[in-house]
């Protein structure tokens, strides 16, 4: 990747990909990651500090299961005619209980997850999507994950 | 649903965290202030959620579209429901796969029951890797397909956990267990 006045060097890609490891449940937990990698724990909140303000860092901290949490989730897909698109978009993402949409390259062309508070929520979300849009909204709970865990090279 | 497994305090600690840790030298003890709880007491809590795997790390996310990733295609794939299991877990397993999902099919429209996120440099690059998770179904796959997302509509953190309402932290909150 090229460099830029903002870009990662060595010493941040090492932080990346030691810190997608995991990091230290400790009193001073970037003390201990810093000793690991050779530099001062300043250093390492400094860098840190760069690398979210630069977007370089999508999020850092605990990852919770979501249904660990609480709630329900639930990714839903509808086909949108073309020209209706923005409207049903705007219609869509309207909703609270929309978290991500995304548009995609497909007869379904719009794909989006639903998380709300109880079991009962998706349905009435859903529905409530359908009768507005007058589209259908198709639903895909997961049945079972496989989640061993990505990791970036960076 | 681990949800009963979960106290208020945890909850408390969840709605505090799950944006973020905050990038000072002692941050569980900075959350432990402003929860009026303990610093050890946080510390023991987070340790036996993740002990529990409500929490399934304490880690960074990079941004992989920021360090090149920029072609992330969701595949998808029909495969035989006896194998499913099984394979899904193998697929899960690849280390450019980095969600993986059984999910119902619906039928006519959508046949596909296991769901896998391809990230890549380019497209040319996920398709490499669509191939591989192509020969490692092998006979129990039937058809499938890949989605590229071509446009972000929304994109807001999944925030629960709090009894309260959670005030929207700066950090994203990507939830992905969904």
């Amino acid at each position: 990747m090229k460099q830029t006045a903002c870009g990662p060097d060595s010493t941040d890609r090492a932080i990346l990909n030691a810190l997608q490891e995991g990091f230290p449940l400790v009193h001073r937990p970037f003390a201990a990651a810093a000793k690991a990698l050779g530099i001062s724990e300043s250093d390492l909140i400094r860098r840190l500090e760069r690398m979210q303000a630069a977007r370089l860092i999508t999020r850092f901290g605990p990852f919770y299961d979501a249904a660990a949490m609480g709630g329900a989730f639930c990714l839903c897909a509808m086909e949108v005619p073309p020209e209706r698109f923005e409207e049903v978009a705007e219609q869509v993402n309207a909703f609270p209980e929309v978290a991500h949409n995304y548009a995609r390259d497909h007869r379904l062309d719009m794909w989006f997850v639903l998380a709300t508070e109880t079991a009962a929520g998706i349905t009435t979300t859903a529905d409530a999507i359908e009768a507005q849009t007058g589209l259908v909204v198709l639903r895909f709970p997961k049945l079972r994950e496989f989640y061993i865990g990505f990791r970036v090279a960076a | 649903m681990t949800g009963t497994m979960i106290d208020q305090d945890d909850r408390r600690i969840i709605a505090a965290t799950q944006g973020g840790l905050p990038l000072v030298p002692a941050p569980y003890a900075a959350v432990a202030a402003d929860l009026g709880l303990d610093e050890a007491e946080v510390i023991a809590r987070l340790q036996a959620m993740l002990a529990r795997g409500i929490i399934r790390r304490i880690a960074i996310a990079p941004n992989h579209y920021a360090l090149g990733l920029r072609a992330n295609g969701m595949t998808v794939w029909d495969v035989d429901d006896a194998a499913a299991e099984r394979l899904g877990a193998r697929v899960g397993a690849l280390d450019f796969v980095s969600h993986c999902y059984l999910r119902p099919r619906a039928l006519p429209v959508w046949p596909y029951n296991l769901f896998a996120m391809v990230h890549g440099a380019t497209r040319e690059e996920v398709e490499g890797k669509r191939t591989r998770i192509r020969m490692l179904l092998g006979g129990a796959l039937k058809r499938d397909d890949v989605l590229y997302s071509t446009r972000i509509l929304k994109k807001t953190g999944l925030r629960l956990g709090a009894a309260a309402p959670v005030r929207p932290a700066k950090g994203k909150s990507d939830v992905s267990a969904v």
